[in-house]
């Protein structure tokens, strides 16, 4: 049975660390155990390089052994979603255009996450470059959700929350675009965090939409994920779109979770009809238990959230259509058809029908028809109007309340298959998330328990203005105090049973 | 915004512009989902009013610049890591029907 | 090629050319335009390559705050507005030398617009407008490989060479202009010599042509005179010379001048320029390209401060055309002789010449006379030849000095130009300094004398036009190094 190392969340784990009564490398190993145990059901995991992590681990014992500061989350083992350059890993992206491609340069957050002597297991699954909510659209296979192994662990960052909720991994790091952080932490009992755009550098994070990307922590409680934040937060010069400003205090704020006065605004538009009966009442609880903490309760009104969808699926596909288009097999890649006959240009046609999937190609054909002359004013120049419409909606509800909240996302976890040939169906998970993409300020999910209905988690989601991160956290630890772990659930049920079978 | 439906041809026409090759099989799949996806989308058209400015980039921001510094390059061994096909340092491609 | 041409005194007889003209420069900052990796021309193979300018997956664009001053310096030079704020935008096509398959450059709001540029031509003074000069990238240098002529067409495969993917350029594009008639081609050709001398003053290109950091696309149609529609263009590039765009042009106006006056229609296409004398057409593509321009998230929008704006017009240099006027007067040239300088391309070269101490005549004599010549024959701009003018500086002060004479001289500067060295150098290793040991040239004279009686006893006849043929034989002797006017009193001396 399981090392109950792996247990400890990663503030503690650290804790132990720097006390010297837990070696990383212990913690390190018992963590390589889990992922043989369980990763055969899981499939989390795209590449796991346990010498490196054990290294990296051993280098953190040796620091502390002599007498070397330590950073707050120094030797704790983590898990990257495979959309980060990690210099010596493969980086695919999810997707089989990128196979066996090795970037010659790390991220910046990965760079911080060395710095603050983090130790890397390896890369884990995701929907073909961020583009889905269930993992699904990967070109190597499924990842499975721990609290049952026949439905989504959601996505694109699945395989980042299913190794967290299988205690695969001590922290995670994802992406979200457009809710792909915070739907899957939903569905998986996990805090999920998108920081505000720009807080976190995207320098060396495979762009999927470049005015929506915003890595962020994954955490199975909220203090681990402020831990995570403040470790790969901050300005970075090599993106221009980085933020030069001080990180905002989530790790004092994930601490104190007091919410006494702050006001609580519900927006009316992300509920109601077409919302799981199980997911609202899991919200609504969460409310009252926020309530009894001393949060003021108001219901506000966004009345162009519900153009947010639409908006979204022009603005992304447009993007993605351009950072995508340089996966032509001519500088890095597969390569098909390159028989000497074949053209440079038939052998990227080739390459890409080969090496996208479909919804790689369905967004990319759309993106190129927003943006395509003649429609251009109607789509993307539409849309890039309703986004200002969505961000002063925000400005409005921010200046009547300090957070705005909702479920995450309309439903619990479903099951595998259930959505795939239903694009419309898979993009409905992200209604409650896109807008605080579109508009760039800070969100995350927070669990909200289990949902009556079935037993699966639910996600309470938690908008601020930008930069004002911290208040995520407080709300969050707030929640947390007055719920208790919603994971803690799963370790000894039947389904915990159902992943070392 | 009458009539946006996207036909099999004009879903064949915008794979060309995307550079993708699509089987009759993938055509015949793919042109009513993004057909049903474009309607679905199409009310954001008639959202705004002309007086709305676009936004493109979710945090405002000016001049990000960097000074005229040259930094050390990746090696050639580096830059061609990736490679389908190398000769010579430079990065080989199959042969190029175009005008230069 | 046998596409039917028009004389051109029948063309402007008939109809008015429209120019339009797409000129690209190529920065000369240290770092390319979005990332830090070095411009150098000419480094090894992809040697000069990162993550960003490989448009490597994950990779981000920052912006090089120079390339955007010298944007703007070129914009104020051009007489430009310059934009309070703007984007990038990325303009996507797929062609294997540009990284990211899309081009970052600016689309429907460029950093300068609406500036013109006056140039002359014959002493009648044109006013070029200018549309709007933009920043952008460069893209990777291909090399096609296999088949028979090394040109894109019948290549087996071609090798990419990222090295210049990044450089920064400044697109430079005219208004439609009208009313040049038949001094077109000539407007065109003295539009892109003012814009290339205009930017080298500034200082922020090498502007070498030859070498593709200017770049011009010459754009003509032709309309009916009287008319009021455009006629169908065409866009020749592949126009490396500031000649070429002047017989590009000529050439275009005779094609397009037969068609028209066929009853036929001109064909709006894309045509290459080749040096043998004509254009021809590129390959066509069924459907226009459309780029699908937005604006580029990664690059935060540019807004120069007029501060900044007015600081950078502070650092202009004079303007050509006032420079010339000042520059004319200061040398004393008549306006028919500082015609020929500007005609032979010549102002710059004089004009460094003389800052080095040479006299303006001097200077003149030299680049307009020999250096020409010697230009012509090899098929260069002058500005091509392999000599510089702090060489042609020490030349003269060479002859100045009586080292050497004319005649030397010519040597001296086929010396330097076939890379011997400066001419100090060149009259060292050949030996051409003038002898001056009076024993050396007296003995020469006498065995001259004494080689040829005849000739000496004339001369003491009092036929002096005999002396010729003796300073002719002492002139062989010394191999040509001897002041002739020495020699001559020397015999006459000896003969006395």
């Amino acid at each position: 049975m399981a090392n109950e190392l792996i247990f400890l969340d990663a503030a503690a784990l650290a804790a132990q660390i720097a006390a010297g009564d837990i070696s990383s490398r212990e913690a390190t190993q018992a963590y390589l155990e889990q992922i043989a145990s369980v990763d055969n059901n899981v499939h989390a995991y795209l590449a796991v390089d346990g010498e490196r992590a054990l290294a990296q681990a051993e280098r953190v014992d040796a620091k502390r052994a002599a007498g070397e500061a330590l950073s707050p989350l120094a030797g704790v083992p983590l898990a990257l979603k495979d959309i980060f350059c990690y210099e010596g890993l493969p980086c695919t992206c999810g997707s089989r255009i990128l196979e066996g491609w090795r970037p010659p340069y790390h991220a910046t957050v990965v760079q911080r996450l060395l710095q603050a002597d983090l130790v890397i297991l390896g890369k884990v699954n995701m929907d073909e470059f961020a583009m889905g909510s269930s993992t699904e659209t990967s070109g190597y296979g499924n990842t499975h959700n721990p609290w049952d192994l026949e439905r989504i662990p959601g996505g694109s960052s699945g395989g980042s929350a299913a190794a967290l909720a299988s205690f695969q991994a001590a922290l995670s790091l994802g992406t979200d675009t457009g809710g792909s952080i915070r739907q899957p932490a939903a569905v998986n009992g996990l805090v999920g965090v998108k920081p505000t755009y720009g807080s976190n550098s995207r320098y060396g994070v495979v762009a999927m939409a470049s005015s929506l990307d915003v890595p962020g922590p994954f955490g199975r409680t909220v203090l681990d994920a402020a831990l995570l934040h403040q470790a790969i937060s901050g300005h970075d010069p090599r993106d221009s779109t980085s933020i030069d400003a001080p990180v905002p205090p989530v790790v004092a704020a994930a601490k104190s979770g007091d919410v006494q006065g702050l006001k609580l605004g519900v927006v009316k538009e992300l509920g109601g009809d077409g919302y799981e009966p199980g997911v609202t009442a899991q919200f609504e609880h969460a409310l009252q238990v926020l309530q009894a903490a001393g949060a003021q309760i108001v219901e506000v009104s966004c009345p162009h959230f519900k153009y947010a969808l639409g908006a979204y699926y022009l603005i992304m596909p447009s993007e993605v259509s351009s950072n995508l288009a340089r996966f032509d097999a001519m500088r890095y890649g597969i390569r098909v058809g390159d028989d000497g006959r074949h053209s440079a240009e038939e052998v990227m046609r080739l390459t890409r029908q080969a090496g996208f999937g479909d919804e790689a190609k369905r967004r990319i054909i759309i993106g190129t028809y927003a943006l395509s002359a003649g429609y251009y004013d109607a789509y993307y120049g539409s849309a890039q109007k309703v986004r200002t419409l969505i961000q002063q909606d925000f400005v409005k509800a921010f200046a009547q309340v300090d957070v705005l909240v909702s479920p995450t996302t309309p439903s619990t976890a479903w099951k595998l298959g259930e959505r795939v040939d239903d694009p419309l169906a898979m993009y409905k998970a992200d209604l409650c998330t896109i807008p605080s993409n579109l508009a760039g300020n800070c969100s995350g999910s927070f669990p909200a328990g289990l949902s009556p209905d079935n037993g699966l988690p639910v996600g309470f989601q938690v908008m601020a203005p930008p930069m004002a991160d911290d208040r995520l956290y407080q709300v969050g630890a707030a929640l947390e105090a007055g719920m208790g772990s919603t994971l803690s659930q799963l370790v000894g049920s039947e389904a915990w049973e159902a992943l070392y079978v | 915004m009458a009539d946006m439906a996207l036909s099999v041809a004009e879903v064949a026409k915008l794979a060309d512009l995307a550079r993708i090759e699509l089987s009759d099989e993938e055509l015949a799949r793919l042109a009513p989902q993004l057909d049903l996806i474009l309607q679905s989308v199409a009310e954001v058209s008639e959202v705004a009013g002309a007086d709305v400015a676009p936004t493109s980039h979710a945090v405002p921001m000016e001049n990000v610049f960097r000074e005229d510094v040259v930094r050390p390059s990746q090696s050639v061994a580096a830059a061609l890591s990736g490679a389908p096909v190398a000769e010579d340092g430079r990065f080989r491609v199959p042969q190029i029907l175009g005008e230069e | 090629m046998s596409d039917d041409l028009l004389p051109l005194a029948e063309v402007y007889a008939r109809y008015e050319p429209v120019l339009g003209l797409e000129v690209h420069v190529e920065l000369n900052t240290a770092s390319k335009m979005f990332c830090s990796c070095a411009t150098e021309f000419g480094a090894e193979p992809n040697s000069q390559t990162c993550p960003v300018c490989l448009g490597l997956p994950g990779s981000l664009p920052v912006v090089n705050a120079k390339a955007v001053e010298s944007a703007i310096r070129i914009g104020l030079a051009l007489n430009c507005e310059i934009a309070s704020w703007c984007r990038f935008a990325r303009k996507n096509y797929f062609y294997p030398d540009m990284t990211k398959d899309w081009q970052t450059s600016q689309y429907d709001e460029p950093i300068c617009f609406n500036g013109y540029l006056d140039v002359e031509v014959e002493g009648e003074v044109f006013r070029v407008p200018v549309e709007r000069a933009h920043m952008e990238e460069d893209a990777g240098k291909l090399l096609h490989l296999g088949g028979a002529t090394g040109r894109i067409q019948g290549a087996d495969y071609s090798l990419v060479d990222y090295n210049r993917a990044g450089v920064p350029l400044i697109e430079i594009v005219t208004k439609p202009v009208f009313g040049t008639g038949p001094k077109a081609p000539q407007v065109a050709r003295a539009y892109v010599s003012a814009l290339r001398d205009i930017v080298r003053a500034l200082g922020v290109s090498d502007v070498r042509m030859e070498q593709g950091s200017l770049r011009c696309d010459a754009n003509v149609s032709l309309m009916p005179i009287g008319a009021t529609e455009l006629g169908l263009r065409t866009e020749t590039k592949n126009v490396n010379s500031l000649r070429s765009i002047e017989r590009a042009l000529s050439y275009e106006i005779q094609r397009q001048g037969a068609i028209l006056a066929d009853g036929g229609k001109v064909k709006q296409e894309t045509r290459h320029w080749h040096e043998e004398g004509y254009t021809s057409p590129g390959r066509s593509k069924e459907t226009a390209e459309d780029y699908r321009y937005f604006p580029e998230p990664d690059i935060p929008p540019i807004a120069p401060s007029r501060e900044w704006v007015e600081e950078l017009r502070a650092t202009l240099p004079e303007a050509p055309a006032a420079r010339r006027r000042r520059l004319q007067s200061e040398w004393g040239f008549t306006d028919a002789e500082f015609r020929d300088i500007i005609g032979a391309d010549a102002l710059d070269l004089i004009a460094d010449t003389v800052a080095l101490g040479c006299t303006p005549a001097a200077a003149k004599k030299w680049w307009l006379g020999e250096l020409a010549r010697r230009a012509n024959d090899a098929g260069l701009e002058l500005d091509a030849l392999a000599i510089t003018p702090a060489q042609v500086a020490e030349l003269q002060s060479l002859v100045a000095a009586g080292t050497i004479n004319d005649t030397l001289a010519r040597q001296v500067i086929e010396g330097v130009l076939s890379g011997e060295g400066s001419p100090g150098e060149v009259v060292a290793t050949r030996s051409l300094a003038i002898v001056s040991d009076d024993g050396a040239l007296l003995e020469a004279v006498q065995a001259a004398i004494a080689a040829n009686p005849d000739a000496a006893a004339s001369i003491k006849a009092g036929r002096q036009q005999a002396i010729g043929a003796l300073i002719g034989a002492v002139m062989r002797t010394m191999q040509g190094k001897a002041d002739a006017s020495k020699v001559r009193s020397l015999i006459m001396e000896s003969l006395s």
